[in-house]
């Protein structure tokens, strides 16, 4: 895509994030944030045929990630926007209701969290507990790539 | 007078504030009472007396006692010891009352092999009764409604002749006023958990804490709990109850009405508990039904998939998603009215600009004018009266994020709430009480106005003193709103504690936060042994957010004045106003505690805590 992939030498100062397996094929599917839900009610929110239809598919989508706040990471949050808030450190905030939990299989290189990053991956649908944090995520990606743009 | 005031300097260094307090020698254990030194009660009412001892060595005697007897008598329960995970010594009697109003001083002493400790409550306990009785109450809390915040919404929505406002708001026309101070035990600087928490227990809690005083165990649950209006109401009086936000309905202001967390974020936690008779609303309306639905659901954010909504139906309520079913719920049924997966979205892009970027699906959600309404059609069917809590929740969630116009419409949409329930009261009795309140302050201040009609733009554009030449908001269709909140001629509204932000001056119309959450990475040097180590740590930190730089305009760069992990603009210690009308609003006037608006509340009801019509109300939550 069109900036280079992310692959630093373990840059010290900074984050230790993502920098994954090899370049993924040309398979993968452009999701969007926009396109994820089909309708939004307070009843819950309805997926829409096109990501229901990509369950285990590889795809992309385009996001910003959230601070995470240990060095060690297993997992992150893709967000719509930038994060103007710090769930995981101020009690009165809270996650978007849209949110994409990127699962990460290596320690990867430092990532901005202003500027937005692409990732690839499968995508996975259904409620699912960290087992560390406790943290509930309704839609995955385990990812296979990770790029700035 | 002055001899309570020299008691009570000593008992502050003696047993002090919940922190573990202890006297004699360095090494003696250490005392925590609970509830804490200069606690208020209302006779009658439920609470869980606790004694913690810490850091003792060998302990032998703990002896607690109440005016000289021993505390078990006093409380008629005895105290249960335990020694907890965390190695502390708890000494515990739940649901204990004070049936006699008056003084009581509870004194502890532990001796351990270090020696002796020793500290001291003391606490008053009352009960008393309005000379015109009230049959309902209606608390307005504006969440974090300053004074200041005030004023924007009065200026945009009255206006000024010759520097005479044309009307004032509704609330400040209500009878009594008096200003709230609104520390918690912890700090002084509080959170909308533990001020919700003073107004509907009279005791004080900790930052982020609702319904109970904070114990010494990580646990956020197994804290000694203090009863809440709504279990006090519902047990004593058999009344309706009814909590109406626009933030999510498990949030901190609600839900401290109801019950009983040292952590507010446990939400799906509070959303089941609410259904426990002993402190179930009849009416629940705003947003956060995430919290509600079952993790099989999209959308949810509960950790089971356990269906809260399916619980509330099976109770005979309504259930409603959007305004159009909301209006259409029966008003001889309790109503969960959730109208929002989150927070609901604020009045100027629900009403009025309506962009579907930013109401997402969500474009029929009431306003608090009709939520109101058909809370009092609901409540008002109980002949034992009602207390409803009534919540202009995004006023603070907008000055947090320094959008203060975006607070004022919303400020006015609460003024206009009030002004309804006004109009009910007097159309149904005037036997309501009425109280519009703060839960706290944002540092937000008017220091003029903004106009760049000579060209100068920013902070050179700020008009002061001769220069600050009077808004021009119009309001065409006379309906309280201005049509347009940019005019020419805006306000210039300033903060006294933010996050590094670019200042524009000018109305965002798309919602814009002034900072962005980032992580940085440090080098902390550890010793270990004699050797020094350098670690990697994560802390999380802000910095501006560009999309605040307005277009074309130079970017000028606010630096942080508070502390950089937080990218909000935070709450502030100042002082907030409170306004009064009906049945026992005479109790309010000069300079109050804010634990005083539960015991305002008491005696205008003049309830008798000791007595119960439903004493048997369950307390889980099926
Ligand atoms: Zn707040």
């Amino acid at each position: 895509m069109k900036a280079a992939r992310i692959r630093r030498a373990a840059c010290g100062a900074c984050l230790a994030l993502a920098a994954l397996a090899a370049p993924f094929a040309a398979s993968a599917e452009d999701l969007s944030f926009s396109e994820l839900y089909s309708d939004w009610t307070a009843a819950g929110l309805v997926l829409s045929e096109k990501t229901e239809s990509l369950e285990g598919s590889t795809v992309t989508m385009t996001g910003y990630m959230a601070p995470p706040l240990t060095p060690t990471i297993r997992f992150f949050v893709l967000t719509e926007v930038p994060m103007s808030v710090c769930p995981f450190c101020s009690s009165d905030a809270d996650w978007p209701d849209n949110i994409i939990v990127v699962k990460v299989s290596d320690p990867v290189t430092a990532l901005p969290y202003d500027s937005p990053i692409a990732v690839t991956g499968t995508l996975e649908i259904g409620s699912e507990i960290d087992a560390e944090t406790g943290f509930v995520s309704q839609l995955r990606i385990a990812a296979d790539s990770i790029e700035a743009l | 007078m002055r001899k309570k005031w020299m008691k009570g300097m000593i008992l502050s260094m003696l047993a002090g504030s919940a922190v573990f307090a202890s006297v004699m020698t360095a090494d003696a254990a250490d005392i925590r009472i609970l509830p804490v030194d200069t606690a208020k009660f209302w006779s009658g009412v439920k609470f869980d007396f606790n004694v913690e001892v810490a850091n003792a060595k060998d302990l032998q005697n703990v002896d607690i006692t109440i005016n000289g007897k021993p505390a078990a008598d006093v409380l008629g329960k005895n105290l249960e010891q335990q020694v907890l995970d965390n190695g502390v010594v708890s000494y515990r009697a739940n649901d204990v009352t004070f049936k006699n109003t008056g003084d009581y001083l509870v004194s502890v002493t532990a001796n351990d092999a270090e020696g002796k400790s020793a500290a001291e409550a003391s606490y008053t306990v009352v009960q008393e009764k309005a000379a015109r009785p009230a049959k309902n109450v209606i608390l307005f809390v504006g969440d974090g409604m300053s004074l200041q915040a005030r004023e924007i919404a009065r200026i945009l929505s009255k206006g000024q002749t010759n520097g005479k406002y044309n009307d004032l708001l509704a609330m400040e026309k209500l009878d009594h006023n008096a200003i709230i101070t609104t520390s918690g035990y912890d700090s002084l600087v509080t959170d909308s958990a533990n001020s919700a928490s003073a107004y509907s227990t009279g005791h004080k809690s900790v930052v982020n804490a609702m319904g109970v005083y904070e114990n010494s165990t990580a646990d956020p649950l197994d804290d000694p709990k203090v009863e809440t209006i709504s279990e006090i109401l519902k047990r004593t009086r058999g009344m309706s109850i009814g909590i109406v936000t626009q933030a999510e309905t498990t949030d901190a202001t609600p839900a401290a009405m109801v019950g009983h967390t040292r952590r507010r974020a446990l939400q799906d936690y509070l959303a089941k508990d609410y259904l426990a008779d002993y402190h179930r609303p009849d009416v629940i309306m705003g947003g956060g039904s995430s919290r509600y639905l079952p993790n099989t659901v999209m959308g949810s954010k509960r950790k089971d998939n356990f269906d809260v909504i399916q619980a509330f139906k099976d109770k005979g309520y309504t259930f409603a998603t959007t305004d159009a079913e909301m209006k259409a719920a029966p008003a001889d049924k309790p109503l969960l009215g959730l109208f929002h997966t989150s927070t609901m979205n604020v009045y100027l892009d629900r009403e009025m600009l309506k962009n579907p970027k930013v109401l997402k699906g969500f474009d029929d959600q009431p306003n608090l004018i009709d939520m109101t309404k058909k809370t009092l059609d609901i409540l008002s069917q109980n002949k034992n009266g009602f207390f409803a809590m009534i919540e202009g929740a995004s006023i603070d969630k907008q000055l947090h994020v320094m959008d203060w116009q975006r607070a004022a419409y919303d400020t006015i949409e609460f003024d206009k709430a009030i002004e309804y329930a006004e109009q009910w009261n007097k159309e149904h009795g005037d036997n309501t009480l009425i109280i519009v309140v703060a839960d706290h302050a944002h540092g937000v201040s008017i220091s003029g106005t903004y106009h760049e009609r000579d060209g100068k733009k920013g902070t050179e554009a700020v008009r002061v003193y001769q220069n600050s030449i009077m808004p021009t908001f119009q309001d065409a269709d006379k309906d309280g709103f201005p049509d347009n909140p940019d005019p020419d001629v805006t306000l210039a509204v300033q903060y006294a504690n933010h996050p590094e932000y670019y200042e524009n001056y000018h109305f965002m119309p798309v919602p814009t936060p002034p900072a962005l959450s980032v992580t940085e990475t440090v080098e902390e040097a550890q010793n270990i042994g004699d050797k020094v180590e350098f670690h990697q740590v994560s802390k999380a930190s802000s910095k501006a957010n560009p999309a605040r730089i307005h277009p074309g305009d130079p970017a000028e760069l606010m630096p942080a004045n508070t502390p950089k992990d937080d990218p909000q603009e935070c709450h502030s210690a100042d002082d907030v106003l409170l306004n009064a009308g009906g049945p026992g609003s005479e109790y309010f006037h000069g300079v109050m505690d804010n634990t005083e608006v539960f015991f305002g509340i008491l005696r205008a009801l003049g309830v008798n805590a000791n007595h119960s019509v439903n004493p048997d109300l369950s307390k889980e939550a099926k």
